[in-house]
């Protein structure tokens, strides 16, 4: 990728490296500019506009009136409960959905196809039907929530239903992220560290997690994210109970019923604000991986 | 660089999904308009009115195609009745709304000034062709003996009932049971009463639909508080699971209709939709209503449905609740007395 020689020094500013320029990909391909332009009108449409109207709009209310907001017993609960149970989602789709890959990734198997289509099905599914189906499963009259209730775990209508839908919907981004660095993993790099002695174990720590890490890192971070905006399939099966079950969209949701647009906005922004910081943490902690990785 | 196009795509994605919930904002203002097809009239209702209006559409246009040979396209659109009421502010192209309360109709009034501030005064009836009103459905043989509202506070009772502030079948569902309270002992009975209720409902579903599927097929809860027709509907579909309890009292809904007048002025459907909304209050679209389990206002309808719709004490929004922009205010709004009910422990 880029310069080897560099002695850097992880952190502390070491590792500056020289760039020709600040703008221009060293490339002899020309269209740079139109291409560069296209970009930032599509993005600045699609992406910028709307998150800044969704800015603009809360501040009717004053700062002090957005903050009241979301120091609400029942916002602070939301926002509390939609992140959290993304983040455990996320992070039980981690080592299942590494799983998952590497079967479908490694392993040749009759009906391999098949059960690498299904994995795409909560990406293809229409979420209000994934919540209904989840719901008629885990409700405490439901072929699993009936197994689930005989052992006193309340399924459907707890925060534990939102957590199914929640795993349900990140499943796919974390096996999709793994799937095609899995595909480039050199065999010869692991059967080199056989040779050299080291122990399956060994393989998988020293050799092939880190090459997967920055990958494992975004499908993780992708599947977070999209529990965290989540609706159409965590209302059926969330119970929706305020302070307990009510999820941050819900309430965003509940808000706009009430016509209070701003107080809407006002937890949205919150939520893209609290997204965004995670995020870039996530982000750091994945470049600095990929860094220790090509020393 | 491929992880770093990983993450900068992350980065996005988070970003909309976290938007999404508030996406529905009216962020770009109005909708797009619709075609000026005179012929065409949009009905913007609630969610348990799509089977009534489905054959009164049916009915309207036979009737018009008699008294002026034109044929006639009445599309309806249904959802929450909150909902339905932020689409037509947001540009929806609704010639008239039958919505499930007043409130919702006057937001209209209000935000948009889509049509008058009188417009209930417009029509007979409160501008009300059809009224309804808030019963329970139990389970078959009433296990838990439940015959009125003191029943619903029992310990161990699970009452299914839709959250107010998204739902305006749950809207008049609350308020009954208040009314109840207030008869009972005033303010301080009512607010004891609410909150006791709705420390026995286990699931508050958006909708009224939402929560007859959670207590008829999910087996959630051991009543239902629901609008009287939406329980005749349950028992037609899944007959003898369940009982229909009327309760000692309960409170005289209203939803009601209302011509937009700006829209029809835009689509040059006034006649159409005057005519429509008029045909409510006639002696044929009054039964059809009875059929559907209404309570209709034409007395000789009225008559011929009184048998399955029983007459029991029905308080009104007027005259217990000072109308609905009050009701709204204290009970519904933020930081009303619905939102004390959920303080944190």
């Amino acid at each position: 990728m880029t310069a080897q020689t560099v002695p850097s020094q992880a952190g502390a500013g070491g590792a500056r490296r020289s760039r020709p320029s600040l703008w221009r990909e060293r490339s002899i391909l020309p269209g740079f500019g139109l291409s560069m332009g296209v970009t930032l009108a599509y993005l600045g449409l699609i992406v910028v506009l709307p998150l800044t109207a969704l800015a603009l709009r809360p501040w009717e209310l004053g700062l002090g009136g957005v903050l009241r907001t979301l120091a609400e017993p029942r916002v602070a609960a939301a926002l509390g409960l939609s992140f959290s149970l993304s983040a455990y989602a996320a992070l039980l789709n981690a080592p299942l959905g590494t799983l998952i890959a590497w079967v479908l990734v490694r392993y040749e198997f009759p009906g391999r196809r098949l059960l690498d289509a299904l994995v795409d099905l909560p990406f293809a599914l229409p979420t209000a039907v994934a919540g209904i189906a989840l719901t008629a499963i885990y409700a405490p009259n439901g072929p699993l929530g009936a197994i689930f209730a005989k052992v006193g775990l309340k399924t459907a209508y707890s925060p534990l239903g939102i957590f199914i839908a929640l795993v349900f919907i990140g499943l796919p981004f974390v096996v999709r992220a793994l799937e095609p660095v899995m595909q480039d993993l050199d065999r010869e790099v692991e059967e080199a560290a056989q040779t050299l002695g080291a122990s399956d174990l060994q393989r998988v720590a020293h050799v092939i997690l880190p090459t997967l890490a920055p990958a494992l890192i975004s499908g993780v971070t992708m599947a977070f994210a999209r529990a965290v905006g989540e609706y159409g399939s965590v209302v059926f099966i969330a119970g929706n109970m305020p302070l307990k079950t009510e999820i941050a969209p819900l309430l965003i949701v509940i808000k706009l019923e009430q016509f209070n647009y701003a107080a809407a906005a006002a937890i949205g922004l919150a939520m893209v604000v609290i997204s965004f910081g995670a995020l870039i943490l996530i982000n750091t902690v994945q470049l600095l991986i990929a860094r220790r990785g090509r020393r | 660089m491929s992880d770093l196009l990983f993450t900068r795509r992350g980065l996005v994605t988070a970003a909309s999904a976290a938007a999404a919930g508030a996406a529905t904002l009216p962020l770009l203002g109005g909708a797009a308009q619709a075609a000026a097809d005179p012929l065409t009239l949009l009905n913007v209702s609630y969610d348990p009115t799509r089977e009534l209006y489905k054959e009164i559409n049916a009915a309207y246009a036979a009737y018009w195609k008699g008294k002026t040979g034109q044929s006639i396209t009445i599309n309806q659109s249904h959802g929450g009745s909150g909902k339905q009421a932020r689409s037509v502010i947001d540009g929806l192209q609704a010639d008239v709304v039958t919505l499930a309360l007043a409130a919702d109709i006057d937001e209209i009034a209000a935000r948009a000034r889509l049509l008058p501030a009188n417009w209930q005064s417009r029509l007979p009836d409160n501008s009300t062709p059809y009224t309804s009103t808030i019963i329970f459905l139990v389970r078959k043989g009433n296990p838990w003996k439940i015959r009125d509202w003191p029943d619903l506070i029992k310990p161990g009772v699970g009452v299914v009932t839709p959250n107010p502030k998204t739902s305006g079948g749950a809207r008049w569902s609350y308020l009954a049971a208040y009314a109840y309270g207030l008869k009972k002992g005033g303010e301080p009975a009512a607010r004891d009463y609410i909150t006791k209720l709705f420390k026995n409902v286990p699931v508050l579903d958006t909708g009224a639909r939402g929560s007859t599927t959670t207590f008829a097929q999910r087996h959630i809860g051991d009543v239902l508080l629901s609008w009287e027709n939406e329980a005749f509907l349950t028992i037609d579909e899944f007959g003898p699971n369940f009982e229909i309890v009327y309760p000692s009292s309960s409170i005289l809904a209203e939803p009601p209709v209302a011509l937009v007048d700006k829209n029809v002025d835009r689509h040059k459907t006034r006649t159409l939709a005057e005519g429509y909304l008029n045909f409510l209050y006639s002696p044929i679209a009054q039964d059809i209503v009875g059929k559907h389990h209404f309570r209709p206002r034409n007395a000789q309808a009225a008559a011929k449905y009184a048998a399955s719709l029983k007459q029991i004490p029905l308080v009104t929004i007027d005259n217990t609740f000072g109308g609905w922009k009050k009701a709204q205010a204290t009970h519904f709004a933020d930081g009303g007395v619905f939102d004390q009910i959920y303080k944190p422990s």
